[in-house]
């Protein structure tokens, strides 16, 4: 997940569990959709426990990123070409 | 040329976690001299700092073999480009565990989980994904840890 640094992102949630990560996306976003590791957003393969949850709220894309020092964190994007490709699978 | 059939050598990958306990390095060295001894060719993954406090104590590669970045290595496997015949993933937090989730969904690898530090117990009970849980209270002292991994024998398994 290389290019994430990169990218004009905002923290949603930090220092929580993997599983509690995937719980807040479930309980905040009506839109959300599940995936499996290694699954592509942006231009980076996602990682997490099985099922892996993404957001979705409008034009922004919600979804987890993890460090190993730093644990993971939710991070929102607005990019609308991704968020309806993403739209477009959940379907 | 004879003709005959090569065999390929059994792989092993090292998923380190994040260095701030001490026992990773030492356990790490450990089992990739284990391994080499039982033929298995060990990579090693990790993020910068936990690859270079291996590669700066093994300066003549008498133990290391390959190493990569964590992120690639997770790029490769999800690519289809390489996979190994054994995973190790080290845990000693929350991370591990989400590391250690994607192996076992991803690789085609026997994934052993290798959990250590103060909170080994509730990181245990998290294994909910197929994998051999090798797990010791350890943080300073590797010993405990290296015992639990010589019960299992994962290099002979």
């Amino acid at each position: 997940m290389g290019c994430v640094e990169s990218m004009d992102y905002e923290i949603v949630l930090r220092d929580a569990t993997f599983k509690e990560s995937r719980e807040f996306i479930k309980k905040q976003f009506k839109e959300y959709l599940d995936v499996q590791p290694g699954f592509k957003v942006f231009d980076t393969h996602v990682i997490g426990l099985p099922p892996i949850a993404i957001g979705l709220d409008g034009d922004f894309v919600i979804f987890p990123f993890t460090k190993p020092c730093h644990g993971t964190f939710l991070l929102r994007v607005e990019d609308k070409e991704e968020a309806a490709r993403l739209r477009a699978i959940k379907k | 040329m004879t003709g005959e059939p090569t065999t390929q050598p059994a792989t092993a990958l090292l998923v380190l976690g994040c260095p701030q306990v001490p026992v990773q390095t030492s356990i790490a060295l450990y089992l990739i001299n284990r391994l080499k001894k039982a033929g298995i060719v060990p990579t090693v993954a990790g993020n910068k700092a936990a690859n270079t406090l291996l590669v700066v104590a093994d300066p003549d590669r008498h133990y290391l073999g390959e190493v990569m970045d964590l992120d690639r290595a997770i790029v490769m496997i999800t690519e289809n480009k390489r996979d190994f015949d054994r995973c190790f993933v080290f845990i000693h937090n929350d991370a591990g565990v989400t590391y250690a989730g994607t192996m076992s969904a991803i690789s085609k690898a026997k994934v052993y989980t290798i959990i250590y530090g103060e909170h080994y117990e509730d990181l245990v009970k998290q294994m909910d994904f197929p994998c051999t849980p090798i797990a010791a209270k350890a943080v300073h002292n590797p010993l405990p840890l290296k015992k639990a991994l010589d019960e299992v024998a994962p290099w002979a398994a």
